[in-house]
């Protein structure tokens, strides 16, 4: 075997016992000798590929690579463990949605959006499962926390980063900046 | 409220059959009858805001009454999803009410009092769509299944090299230390302190001055041997047998027979 496929198989069986993503530089403190970022890099296309007709595939995500299942044998898993993570009520996703769109936000923002007060439980539903965090103080009087998204949260969605977030309704966007008046909300970012 | 009734909404009597494609509306939605508008109050909120029907012409009372009857059945149901109408119809309400509330003239600048309300809804309809779309998004532990094959983690121990050098440096270690372990005897002592009292007046008699450190000769009598001459010094002074002077502090110290 070639020097080079023992460093393929090394980096796809870390890969393949890991819980978490692997970064590369996680990747690289596999090898005793010095291994260049761009070889690593190289190896895991190649592990990509030898992977791409199989029943799992190596996605990269915010931390790192890591490999998962295919999407279509989830329904069979499923049934495997009933007890899954569970799915969040409507009130759930959209303050998850308003901070992950909108971050840095405190409570009070999330409130404005949503016209109702915040029942500190969806918070901490989020906190608890490592999606959302608090990243600092708002410096206003009170000084409120100030809630972001985490690396967790885009992994556990798939997403290198939050540029890739599903695209905000553009029309609703654009009726949105055409009522801004000068005591407007934020300009909603697109990107 | 099924799902029959989801593509039936009456506008100004008019019905609608297909709903806008950027509107979502939730199963078991509060339905309204109303003169002007029958259908999803999500729908009359939308059209509202598209100025499709004029504001003024919903009846506030009646759409709380409906709400209210919708509240109690949604209390078994889904009670969450009453309190997100709640939101909608105190908005409509406010609106109304804005509406309604003549214009000081004053004021004439001020922007449609729907506007800031109108604005808020849109913002909300962004996110509430956001995180419809967020929720479409595979996320981990629910339909991603992470690969984790089994390994075990033998932590091997690393046993340190020794050399036969180090090793016996050890062992005289060792040995050092265990001396200071040792046991003393200790035996009582033959040496009298009245015997050197009566050493020392002798000598004192010989020469009337002597100096006080060549008592203690470190380097030839044994350490309890000085223990004794020490005493043996207090002892004397302490009875008036001699004396000991001292012309300024850290010049010699000498003993000389008291005045008895």
């Amino acid at each position: 075997m070639t020097q080079i496929n023992k460093l393929k198989e090394v980096i796809e069986v870390a890969l393949l016992t890991s819980s978490q993503p692997l970064s590369i530089e996680d990747l690289v403190k596999l090898f005793v000798e010095k291994t260049d970022r761009s070889t690593i890099r190289m190896l895991l296309d190649d592990i990509r590929n030898d992977w791409q007709e199989k029943s799992m595939s190596l996605i990269q995500v915010a931390t790192g690579y890591r490999f998962q299942a295919d999407l279509n044998f989830t329904e069979f898993l499923m049934r495997l463990t009933p007890d899954r993570a569970p799915n969040y009520s409507r009130a759930v996703m959209e303050v998850l949605a308003i901070i992950a769109y909108r971050q840095p936000v405190t409570r009070a923002d999330i409130e404005k959006v949503r016209g109702v007060s915040l029942n500190s439980n969806t918070l901490r539903q989020l906190i608890e499962r490592e999606w959302v965090d608090i990243i600092g103080q708002k410096e206003v009087p009170g000084r409120p926390s100030l809630f972001a998204t985490t690396k967790h949260f885009l992994n556990d969605f798939s997403l290198k980063s939050l540029s890739e977030l599903p695209e905000l309704n553009s029309s609703l966007t654009k009726e949105l900046s055409d009522s801004q008046t000068d005591q407007s909300i934020e300009e909603p970012q697109e990107s | 409220m099924t799902a029959g009734i989801k593509n039936l909404a009456k506008v100004y009597g008019e019905e609608i059959e297909l709903l806008p494609k950027d509107l979502y509306i939730p199963p078991d939605a509060l339905e309204i009858y109303l003169d002007s508008f029958e259908g999803p109050l999500d729908l009359l909120i939308y059209l509202i805001r598209k100025n499709n029907i004029d504001v003024l012409d919903i009846p506030m009372a009646n759409l709380t009454l409906q709400y209210i009857e919708y509240v109690e059945k949604m209390k078994v149901i889904k009670l969450e999803l009453a309190a997100d109408y709640l939101l909608m119809s105190a908005m409509l309400i406010e609106i109304k009410s804005r509406m309604l509330l003549p214009k000081p003239s004053i004021d004439s600048d001020e922007d449609d009092p729907r506007a800031e309300l109108v604005k808020k809804l849109i913002e909300y309809e962004l996110m509430k769509d956001a995180a419809e779309n967020l929720n479409q998004i595979p996320q981990v532990g629910k339909d991603i299944m992470v690969a984790q094959s089994y390994f075990e983690r033998v932590t091997e121990i690393k046993y340190p090299e020794v050399s036969i050098d180090e090793l016996f440096e050890a062992w005289k270690n060792v040995l050092k230390r265990a001396k200071q372990f040792e046991h003393h005897q200790i035996s009582t002592s033959e040496l009298s302190v009245r015997e050197h009292m009566t050493i020392i007046l002798r000598k004192l008699g010989d020469k009337d001055l002597i100096e006080f450190s060549s008592f203690f000769n470190y380097e030839s009598e044994p350490i309890p041997k000085l223990v004794v001459y020490f005493l043996a010094i207090l002892e004397l002074t302490k009875e008036g047998m001699i004396k000991i002077n001292q012309q300024s502090s850290s010049s010699p110290i000498y003993l000389q027979l008291g005045e008895v």
